[in-house]
C-alpha cells in the first residue's frame, strides 16, 4: 500500500494531466474552442436542449395510411381490369387491413378473373373461395412499404427542417413508426410543428361545373367529390365546398421548384411554381383542353383556389394566388419544394425551451455546483485538517476528469446532469471519509502512522467498491430506460462515480504516501 | 488527534435496544405513505398523465388573476397557473385532451394565441396519451428492476439475509418517498423517478457500509452475542455515515437553494431521500438482521477469498 511503482505514479500523473488538458476547452469561449488545432483538445460539452434552447419532437408517422392508399389503388385497378374483360361483380372493396375482396357474379368466369388479377401485382397473394376472390398483399411486401414509408417521411422532415434554415438539427428514426426531431436554438417552434403537420400532397384537378346547380349535401355523382376549401370559415362570399373530378391532371410530384412572390397586378403574395417536362406536357394537354373551365389547387384535401383557364398554359409555370399572408406563401413554397409526405405525421410529444430558460438554468446550475463544492471543500478541511485538504484536490481534479469525460465521450450535458455532478461532490468524498474514519480507528486502535494508513486503504475498499457498485447500478437502469434529460442525469452520476473511485482511492493514496514520506509524521494529523 | 468529530470517537449509543421503537416508526411511516397514496393519489406530472405544461414570463409582475380568466375560457378543461421561482414567471398546467395526440397539439396553439406574443415563452412541452403511457410503465418497469438488480448484488456479494435487510430498508424508503410526494402534493414525474433511483442508490450505498462491518465484526468476535455485535458495528460506522450524510446533504441544500425553480422538486426528493436512508440503514436494516437468522458459519466458508481480494 505504501510503497507505489514507478509506472503507477506516471500513469495517475497522466491521466490527471490529460482530464485537465481535455476538460480546458470548455471554459474557452466557443469559438475560440472551435478554432484550435485538431492535435489539441478541443471538443466542448454538448449541451442540451433544455440547457441550450431548442425543441425536442417525437412524430409518429400513420403507416397505416400507406398501405391503405395501396389497397384502395388496388380497388381501383381490379375494378378497370373486370370491366374490360366484362366479368360481372360485386362487392368489390378493402378486406381487412391488408386485403381486397370482389364477388364475381358469374360462376363460370371465376378462374379467368382469378388469372386477370393475379398479374396486378407480383407481391400478391389471390385466393379464390367460391365466387369470392381475395387479393392479398404479402406480409413481405407489407414491410418493404412500411419501411420505405418510413425513410422517405425521415427525408422529407429533414428537407423541410433544412429549408427553415434551422443550424445542427437531429432527426432520427426510431422504432417502427416514429421520428425523432431535435432542433437546437430554434426560435419558433409553432412554425416548424405547423409545416411538419401537413402531408403538403397537391394536385391539379377540374372542378365538375355541375356543382353550381346542386345541393353540397347529397352525394356526389360517379367520377366526383366535395372538397371543403381552405379558408372555407374565413371568407363567405366563396363558395365553400367544390365538386371537384376526381381524375388528376397534374400532381406535385411533377413539380421542381417553387417560390414565394407577389403578384404583378395586385401585389398579393403568391407562390410560382414550375414543373419538369413530364408534368409540363400533362399540364398543357389537360388546360388546351378544357379552357375557360375552372379547375381546382388541392393540398391535402382542401382546395386552395380554383382559377378559371383562360388559356393553355404550356410553359410549365404557373402561380398560386390564394388570399395567402406573406409567411403562408413562403410556408407553402417551402413545401412544395421539399416534397410531399408519403403519411401524415402526428406530434406524439413535444419539449421546447426557450433561450432565456436554458441561460437562467446553466447559470443557476453553475452557481449551485460552485457553492456545493466550496461547502464541501470547507467542511472536509474543517473535519479532517491536512487529510481533508488532499481529499479536496481529489475533488477538484475529479470535477475536471468529469468534464473530460463528457467531452471526450460527447455526451450530452443536461439540467439533470448538472443536479447528478452536484450530487457526485457531495458523494465523492464519501471513498475518502470511509477511508479516514478508518485510519483513525486504527490510530486509536495504537498503530503507527504508516500502518494505520496502509490498513485504513486496504479495508476501506471492498466497501467502497461494494457502495459504488449499488449506485452504477441505478445509473444503468436509469440510462436504459430514461429519456432526454434524465438520461444526462444518468450519464453524470455513473461517469462521476467512475471517476470518484479513481481520485478517491488511487489519487489521494498517492497524495497521502507523498507526504508521509516527506514529513515522517510520528503522529497523524486526522 | 485533530479535526472534526461529529461524532465522538468512542460513542456507544444504544440502537437495538430501541428497535421496537424504530419499527413501529417506520411501520407508521409506510402505512401512512400507503393510505396516503391510495386516499390523495399522487400529482402527477405530465410526463405520466399527459397533458400540456407551459412556462411563461410576462414583462411586469404577472396578473395570475386575468391570465387564469382568459385561458379558462378557452375550454380546455383544467387549467392550473401557478407562480414559478418569480412573480413575473407563470407556469401554466392543462390536463391532458381528450381526442388523442392532435388535440393536445391544438390546445398548445390556442393558449399560444390567447397569450399572444407579449410573453416570453421559455417552456413549452406536451405529452400525448400514447408516450405517457409508456413513460409510465417505463418508470415503473425501472424503479422495480433497480431494487431487484441491487437484491441479486447483495446476495452474491453477502447473504440473502442482509439482501434482505437491505431490500426491506430500500423499500422503506421508496414508499416514504412517495408518501411525502403525495402528503405535499409536489409534482411526480420522470425526474422523481430518477431521483427515487438515486435515493435507492444511496440508501443501499449506507447499507452496505454498515453490513460490512457487521461482516467483519462476526469474523471477529465469534462468541460476542448478536445485538450487542450490530450496536458495535452501527457505533464504528456512525461517525463516516453521519460525515457523508452532511456533505451530500451541503451539496443538495445549494442545490435546492440556488439550482432554480426547475429542480427544485428534484432536489427536495434527494434531500428527503438522504435523510430516510440514513435512518433506515442504521435503524432498520441492521436490527432486522436480528430476525433474519444471520449464520457466522456461512460468513467463515467465505472468508478465504475475501481476505485475498482485501489483500493489497
Amino acid at each position: 500500500m505504501i510503497y507505489f511503482a514507478k509506472w503507477k505514479i506516471v500513469a495517475i500523473l497522466l491521466i490527471c494531466i490529460g482530464g485537465l488538458a481535455f476538460a480546458a476547452p470548455n471554459f474557452l469561449p466557443k469559438e475560440t474552442a472551435e478554432s484550435l488545432p485538431d492535435w489539441m483538445p478541443h471538443k466542448q460539452v454538448s449541451l442540451g436542449l433544455d440547457l441550450q434552447g431548442g425543441s425536442h419532437l417525437l412524430l409518429e408517422v400513420e403507416v397505416d395510411a400507406v398501405i391503405k392508399e395501396q389497397l384502395e389503388s388496388l380497388v381501383d385497378e381490379v375494378r378497370v381490369i373486370l370491366r374490360k374483360a366484362k366479368i360481372r361483380y360485386g362487392g368489390l372493396g378493402r378486406d381487412g387491413a391488408k386485403g381486397v375482396k370482389v364477388t364475381i357474379r358469374q360462376p363460370e368466369k371465376v378462374e379467368e378473373a382469378r388469372n386477370l388479377l393475379r398479374r396486378i401485382d407480383p407481391q400478391t397473394n389471390t385466393v379464390v373461395d367460391g365466387t369470392a376472390v381475395r387479393i392479398e398483399l404479402l406480409e413481405r411486401a407489407i414491410a418493404d412499404r412500411r419501411n420505405g414509408a418510413m425513410s422517405q417521411s425521415v427525408e422529407i422532415v429533414r428537407r423541410r427542417v433544412d429549408q427553415t434554415g434551422t443550424r445542427e438539427p437531429t432527426i432520427q428514426r426510431q422504432g417502427d413508426d416514429r421520428i425523432l426531431v431535435q432542433l437546437p436554438g430554434v426560435k419558433d417552434p409553432e412554425r416548424i410543428k405547423r409545416l411538419l403537420g401537413k402531408t403538403a400532397k397537391m394536385t391539379f384537378q377540374l372542378t365538375d361545373v355541375r356543382g353550381a346547380n346542386m345541393d353540397p349535401s347529397r352525394p356526389a355523382p360517379a367520377g366526383s367529390k366535395w372538397l371543403p376549401s381552405v379558408d372555407s370559415t374565413a371568407d363567405t362570399s366563396q363558395p365553400t365546398i367544390y365538386l371537384i373530378k376526381k381524375r388528376v391532371m397534374v400532381s406535385g410530384e411533377d413539380l421542381v421548384d417553387s417560390q414565394p412572390g407577389f403578384d404583378s397586378r395586385d401585389g398579393q403574395p403568391v407562390v410560382n411554381f414550375r414543373f419538369n417536362t413530364r408534368g409540363a406536357k400533362k399540364f398543357g394537354v389537360a388546360t388546351a383542353a378544357n379552357v375557360n373551365r375552372p379547375f381546382a389547387i388541392i393540398l391535402d384535401g382542401k382546395v386552395i383556389s380554383a382559377p378559371v383557364i383562360r388559356e393553355p398554359i404550356l410553359g410549365g409555370t404557373g402561380q398560386i394566388s390564394g388570399n395567402f399572408t406573406v409567411q403562408e406563401a413562403n410556408d407553402l413554397s417551402l413545401l412544395l419544394r421539399a416534397g410531399a409526405l408519403p403519411a401524415p405525421l402526428t406530434i406524439l410529444e413535444e419539449r421546447s425551451v426557450g433561450p432565456g430558460l436554458g441561460a437562467d438554468s446553466i447559470a443557476a446550475g453553475k452557481i449551485a455546483s460552485m457553492i456545493g463544492m466550496i461547502l464541501v471543500v470547507v467542511f472536509m478541511v474543517v473535519a479532517y485538517g491536512k487529510f481533508g485538504g488532499m481529499a479536496d484536490l481529489a475533488l477538484i481534479i475529479n470535477i475536471f476528469l468529469i468534464l473530460a469525460a463528457l467531452s471526450v465521450l460527447q455526451a450530452t450535458l443536461t439540467l439533470p446532469g448538472i443536479a447528478g455532478i452536484v450530487l457526485t461532490i457531495g458523494m465523492a468524498v464519501d471513498a475518502n471519509v470511509l477511508i479516514f474514519e478508518r485510519i483513525r480507528e486504527e490510530v486509536r486502535a495504537g498503530r503507527t502512522p504508516i500502518s494505520a494508513i496502509d490498513s485504513g486503504y486496504g479495508r476501506a475498499l471492498t466497501t467502497i467498491i461494494d457502495a459504488n457498485v449499488t449506485t452504477l447500478i441505478a445509473a444503468l437502469l436509469l440510462y436504459i430506460f430514461g429519456s432526454g434529460p434524465i438520461r444526462g442525469f444518468a450519464v453524470t452520476l455513473a461517469v462521476g462515480i467512475v471517476t470518484s473511485l479513481f481520485t478517491a482511492v488511487m489519487l489521494t493514496r498517492l497524495i497521502v504516501v507523498t507526504w508521509l514520506r516527506r514529513t515522517q509524521p510520528k503522529e497523524l494529523p486526522i | 488527534m485533530r479535526g472534526l468529530h461529529l461524532v465522538p470517537a468512542n460513542i456507544d449509543l444504544s440502537f437495538i435496544s430501541k428497535k421496537t421503537l424504530f419499527f413501529a416508526f417506520s411501520t407508521i411511516l409506510i402505512l401512512g405513505s400507503i393510505i396516503m397514496f391510495l386516499a390523495n393519489g399522487l400529482n402527477y406530472g405530465i410526463d405520466f398523465k399527459g397533458g400540456i405544461m407551459i412556462e411563461v414570463r410576462t414583462e411586469k409582475a404577472a396578473d395570475i388573476g386575468a391570465m387564469r380568466k382568459n385561458l379558462g375560457s378557452l375550454g380546455l378543461g383544467e387549467v392550473a397557473l401557478q407562480e414559478f421561482g418569480q412573480p413575473t414567471d407563470v407556469l401554466i398546467r392543462i390536463q391532458r385532451q381528450d381526442g388523442g395526440e392532435k388535440a393536445q397539439q391544438e390546445a398548445v396553439s390556442k393558449v399560444k394565441s390567447a397569450l399572444g406574443e407579449k410573453v416570453e415563452y421559455r417552456r413549452t412541452e406536451f405529452v400525448g396519451p400514447k408516450v405517457s403511457d409508456e413513460l409510465f410503465w417505463d418508470g415503473v418497469l425501472a424503479v422495480g428492476l433497480a431494487i431487484f438488480a441491487i437484491l441479486v448484488y447483495i446476495w452474491f456479494r453477502f447473504e440473502w439475509q442482509f439482501g434482505m435487510g437491505a431490500v426491506v430498508a430500500l423499500s422503506h424508503d421508496v414508499i416514504s418517498t412517495i408518501g411525502i410526494f403525495s402528503l405535499l402534493g409536489l409534482e411526480f414525474n420522470l425526474s422523481t423517478v430518477a431521483a427515487v433511483l438515486t435515493i435507492a442508490g444511496y440508501s443501499i450505498n449506507d447499507t452496505v457500509v454498515v453490513f460490512d462491518r457487521v461482516r467483519e465484526n462476526l469474523r471477529k468476535y465469534k462468541k460476542m452475542p448478536l445485538p450487542e455485535l450490530l450496536n458495535n458495528s452501527i457505533n464504528q460506522t456512525l461517525s463516516r455515515t453521519v460525515m457523508t450524510s452532511v456533505t451530500t446533504l451541503l451539496a443538495l441544500c445549494a442545490l435546492y437553494f440556488l439550482g432554480g425553480a426547475v429542480i427544485r422538486d428534484f432536489s427536495f426528493a434527494m434531500i428527503w431521500g438522504v435523510i430516510i436512508g440514513t435512518y433506515s440503514s442504521i435503524c432498520l436494516a441492521v436490527p432486522l438482521l436480528l430476525y433474519l437468522n444471520v449464520s457466522r458459519r456461512g460468513l467463515m466458508v467465505g472468508e478465504t477469498d475475501d481476505a485475498a481480494s482485501q489483500a493489497p
